[in-house]
């Protein structure tokens, strides 16, 4: 038999076509045996929801870092978070640094004493732009459509793109499993501890959003730190940036950070 | 045909020992499923026993990212049932018996999942 080129590469296409379907009808088969035919997923009926989760810290109403330690403490019960004393290798979700090293945009060195000796609150910025998520190859890390930058330790490969990227410290690196540094009564029984060789950072309290109660920081300030919907213009944030005059941290780098200092 | 007869005792060696397993477990007691304690208090899992046995794997990946990434954090189960998605305060709510009831059958099965690395069980800090 004397095939011509083009019959065989007809025949060819085909096959390979045929092969693929067959292939992709196979495994997308086996996708819906794994859910459960008529359930589904919905938000629960507490869930607080917004469009664009920001916070408001007024940095006047604190009178030193002793003020902001129970805010610490209430954070880092809620998630379980390790304190690794004297090392380099400590997790922080929520901690305090000098103005110089919070907001470099703006040294001065004839700052007023006050704000140059005043220790300012810091997390994670909750970016609209976040510069971790375009970094991280995994989508370990990611945006929801609230704004909060989230995290998937599932997925979480400890690569660290996320920490050079992000322009704010606010990612900590698991080196040691954290639970060596936790007592052996988790503080926080309802909610997980992370593994070794995960990056981990604050997650504006999505849990606690998600049965209607605001992020354990936000709680232990008493009114001192404001909490919502920057989309919506009678929230208390937007009132309060429309009040005071209020500053980010880096706002050069366009990451438009979600955390507002009110000085 | 070079070397027939290493070439034919090397071909015998290799097909006993390859089918050793099949030969050594031949006749012996099927595979038994271990048994595992099920929640005293609690009849109804949020899906039925057989989808729960085989799929479990499968609904808690669907339950973690549906939770995480879409913040959709209540189950609606085939029934109609609701359930809070977390494994820690949901599914080890009722089955808290860690090493009776998950460490048990993994086992058998020998799988060795990591969810508690992360995740609590009930016996605390293991």
């Amino acid at each position: 038999m004397n095939k011509s080129r083009r019959s065989f590469l007809k025949v060819a296409g085909l096959s390979a076509f045929a092969l693929s379907s067959g292939v992709a009808a196979l495994s997308s088969t086996a996708q819906a045996a794994a859910t459960m035919p008529g359930s589904s997923y919905k938000m629960g009926a507490a869930a607080l929801k917004a469009k664009r989760w920001a916070m408001v810290i007024d940095t006047r109403a604190f009178k030193g870092p002793e003020d902001y330690q129970p805010l610490i403490d209430a954070c880092h019960k809620a998630h379980n978070v390790p304190t690794i004393k004297g090392s380099n290798q400590n997790i922080k979700w929520f901690w305090l640094d000098k103005f110089d090293h919070a907001f470099p945009d703006d040294i001065n060195a004839y700052q007023a004493a006050g704000i140059k000796e005043r220790m300012f609150p810091l997390l994670c910025n909750h970016c609209t732009n976040p510069p971790c998520v375009r970094v991280c190859p995994t989508q370990a890390t990611y945006q929801m459509h609230d704004g909060i930058v989230a995290m998937d330790y599932h997925r979480c490969i400890g690569c660290r793109f996320c920490m050079a990227g992000c322009p704010y410290g606010a990612r900590s690196f698991n080196f040691m499993d954290p639970r060596k540094h936790l007592p052996k009564e988790m503080p926080n029984p309802t909610f997980p501890t992370r593994m070794i060789g995960v990056v981990e950072k604050c997650t504006f309290c999505a849990e606690r959003l998600a049965v209607g109660q605001m992020p354990a920081c936000v709680e232990a300030a008493g009114g001192r730190i404001l909490f919502g919907d920057l989309d919506d213009p009678n929230s208390d944030v937007r009132h309060a940036l429309a009040e005071n005059y209020s500053i980010r941290r880096k706002p050069n780098l366009g990451t438009q950070p979600g955390v507002y200092y009110l000085i | 045909m070079y070397n027939a007869k290493a070439v034919i005792v090397g071909a015998v060696i290799f097909a006993v020992l390859f089918s050793s397993p099949f030969w050594l477990n031949f006749g012996k007691d099927d595979y038994k499923r271990p048994d595992v304690v099920l929640p005293k208090n609690e009849k109804e899992c949020v899906e039925p026993v057989e989808y729960m046995r085989a799929e479990h794997m499968a609904l808690l990946n669907q339950w973690r990212d549906q939770a995480l990434r879409n913040e959709k954090r209540v189950y609606v189960s085939s029934t109609g049932k609701e359930w809070t998605i977390s494994l820690q305060n949901t599914c080890l709510k009722c089955h808290n018996d860690y090493a009776n009831f998950c460490e048990k059958c993994h086992i058998a099965n020998s799988v060795y999942p990591y969810c508690w690395t992360c995740h609590i069980t009930p016996e605390g800090k293991k």
